[in-house]
């Protein structure tokens, strides 16, 4: 945390924290670009879509975006956590499929059961991931890369084909919405609104930070880091395993042989787009919200426009390089300034 | 590495020490080939068909594709690097391949490679001059080589056929005393990556990098120029294996190559690489991709299993191995 940054959470911190004094002096240069620039290009991006395309302003349409993105935000809410601390989860995709191949196999114990049992298996697996990184300090990198894989081979054969769901409570989850909004749309909220309150209010997120920050020096000062560093990895677990669950309802079928498939870059996208750090120590909630807003956005201009599939993923790839260049660029001019 | 004076007090204490390390060392180091031999003993005792020739023949030519691949991660992984995108841009360069032996033999060799080279470099570039984190900058290459593969085949759509009696099959198909193309290419190119690592500057330079970047940059090595041509190299070796195996199936599939940075990354770990870099051997990632081959032919041998167990084994033993090369490691740093 030595860059002084205005995030979301220190713009909320307690009064007790003084206020950054980069804060004080409005400056339009790269670092204001940086941290805000996902949100500007969230505003761009829908002004040119309410120009060039035709339906976008419908509600049936925004009602759409939302119920696609919302999943998304979710998993990318969870990566965040964990970016925060400098790791990264590859594994977010296949515990998506791993939960969608466990859902029905539990469906005999009804909407809740099934739903446990999806979540379950988010919970092992993040479990695994987690105490292997913190006790045993493998790389992030490499111990969710063998989940990745070893996690879709278990999907596969616990799960097999597509199947299709029968069960009143994941139609109503999917399809189904209180007062207008999706209930899709509504457990995402609660995720953010959850992911926030985390992050700001509690200890657990500035511990969180500090580890981000400086493992080492969080450890001398004390800190629970190899508790907080699992139960980071459990919770992006839990949350990969809510967003399968969210597809699995919006779907009525569950695929684990496709589900979730390059999930983990579309989130570690809107994260980093979101104005997180790849090098740990800060998460912001609202950014990567705007950010996966943003990559969802930027899919469906191109597809809205006979654009395929195939080049809005070069185009995908392309924005994911530019965002972490923007950041390291920034990073490292201001540090040569200063 | 004291080598003068006060050899009497200080090694008595410490004289256990380094049989120690000397022994974790080999574990490090030939752990994989002992697991090879074991595995072969007993599948051969057990399986009547798995020591026949042609059971042999197949997993050496299975294999091939892998090892090609594996041996650029293994330089990339020298340097402290990871390089994701080997899956997408092998399958890249066989759709290339395929797509290009419609126009010759030549056009279906250089094509590919020219891409995949391109797109290493640019990687590269990324990386050593830009100063962005690998893994981040080869997910984007992942997804990016895929992207462009979807385009070429139209989302997927068609599989490219290299035309019959083209000459641009035999490259995979024939063979040289009695063993296929492929597997001489691999034993060629394991020979030149042994010679690079241990015969030219570039070598310990890849070491240098990956054990201490700072330090490389301060002594003068060619820090940046050393990645992107690591980086070249893994995108040229992976490209040649999507060419190998478009001339192999004589064709180009376009959803092949999901995956296989895993099993690269577990090929270089299981033959004693250090993952953190600095630090391993090109022969042992040749043991570590038999190895993981001969357990995919074991798996098939067991017949009751599908081969959806070979993701789940794989990543239990890349898991495994790299918890034991943390306690190793441990162990021989006190």
């Amino acid at each position: 945390m030595a860059e002084q940054t205005v995030t979301p959470a220190a713009a909320a911190a307690p009064p007790a924290e003084p206020a950054p004094p980069a804060r004080s002096r409005f400056r339009l240069d790269g670092a204001f670009f940086r941290d805000n620039g996902v949100y500007l290009a969230l505003v761009v991006l829908v002004v040119v879509n309410l120009v060039i395309t035709p339906h976008f302003a419908t509600t049936g349409s925004l009602r759409l975006q939302l119920v696609q993105v919302a999943p998304i935000i979710v998993v990318s809410l969870g990566m965040a956590l964990v970016i925060g601390t400098g790791g990264i989860d590859l594994s977010v995709g296949a515990v998506m499929a791993m939960t969608a191949a466990v859902i029905p196999l539990y469906l005999g114990y009804g909407f809740i059961g099934a739903l446990l049992a999806g979540l379950v298996a988010g919970l092992v697996s993040g479990l695994l991931a987690g105490t292997v990184i913190s006790r045993v300090r493998v790389q992030p990198i490499i111990a969710t890369l063998a989940i990745m894989v070893g996690g879709r081979g278990i999907a596969n054969i616990v799960g097999g084909e597509i199947k299709s769901i029968r069960n009143d409570g994941f139609r109503e989850l999917g399809s189904g919405s209180v007062a207008g909004i999706p209930w899709v749309v509504l457990v995402a909220v609660v995720v953010i609104v959850a992911v926030w309150v985390l992050m700001t209010r509690t200890t657990f997120g500035r511990y969180l930070m500090a580890i981000g920050g400086n493992a080492r020096a969080a450890e001398l000062a004390g800190l629970p880091v190899a508790r907080v560093l699992t139960t980071v990895y459990v919770l992006s677990g839990l949350l990969a395993a809510l967003a399968g669950v969210l597809l699995v309802a919006r779907n009525q079928a569950s695929d684990p042989t496709r589900l979730g498939q390059l999930v983990e870059l579309t989130a570690i996208t809107a994260v980093v787009v979101g104005g997180t750090s790849l090098s740990g120590g800060q998460v912001r909630v609202l950014g990567t919200v705007a950010g996966a807003l943003l990559m969802q956005l930027i899919t469906f201009t191109l597809v809205a426009h006979d654009i395929t599939n195939s080049v809005a993923q070069m185009v995908q790839a392309v924005i994911v390089v530019l965002a972490v260049y923007a950041q390291v660029g920034t990073r490292m001019r201001r540090r040569s300034r200063a | 590495m004291s080598t003068t004076a006060t050899p009497e007090p200080t090694l008595t204490p410490t004289g256990a020490r380094p049989q120690r390390v000397q022994l974790v060392q080999r574990v490090q180091r030939q752990g994989a080939l002992v697991v090879l031999v074991l595995l072969c003993v007993y599948a051969s005792f057990q399986f009547d068909t798995f020591a026949s020739g042609p059971n042999v023949r197949s997993i050496a030519l299975q294999a091939s594709f892998l090892a090609v691949i594996a041996l650029g991660m293994t330089f990339v992984i020298f340097t402290g690097g990871i390089d994701l995108s080997v899956g997408s841009v092998f399958a890249l360069g066989g759709v290339l391949a395929a797509w290009g032996s419609q126009h010759g033999t030549a056009v279906a060799v250089l094509l590919p490679l020219a891409v995949c080279g391109a797109i290493g470099l640019v990687q590269g570039l990324v990386i050593a001059k830009g100063g962005l984190a690998p893994f981040i900058v080869t997910l984007a290459g992942l997804l990016f080589a895929r992207g462009l593969l979807l385009f070429i085949s139209d989302e997927g759509a068609t599989v490219y056929k290299v035309p019959a009696g083209s000459a641009f099959r035999g490259l995979a198909q024939n063979s040289l005393l009695g063993i296929n193309y492929p597997i001489w290419i691999v034993i060629v190119l394991f020979l030149i990556g042994g010679l690079v690592l241990h015969r030219t500057s570039y070598g310990p330079t890849v070491l240098a990098i990956g054990g201490q970047e700072d330090a490389a940059q301060l002594m003068g090595l060619p820090v940046v120029r050393t990645k992107v041509l690591t980086y070249v190299a893994s995108g040229l070796l992976a490209g040649l294996a999507g060419v190998l195996i478009a001339s192999y199936t004589s064709s180009g599939v376009p959803i092949i190559g999901v995956g296989t940075e895993l099993q690269a990354i577990s090929a270089v770990v299981l033959g004693g690489t250090l993952l953190a870099g600095g630090a391993g051997t090109v022969f042992g990632t040749l043991v570590g991709v038999l190895l993981l081959q001969v357990i995919a032919n074991v798996i098939n041998q067991v017949g009751s299993l599908n081969s959806n167990w070979q993701d789940v084994v794989s990543g239990a033993i890349l898991l495994g191995v790299v918890v034991l090369q943390r306690y190793l490691a441990g162990t021989t740093r006190r």
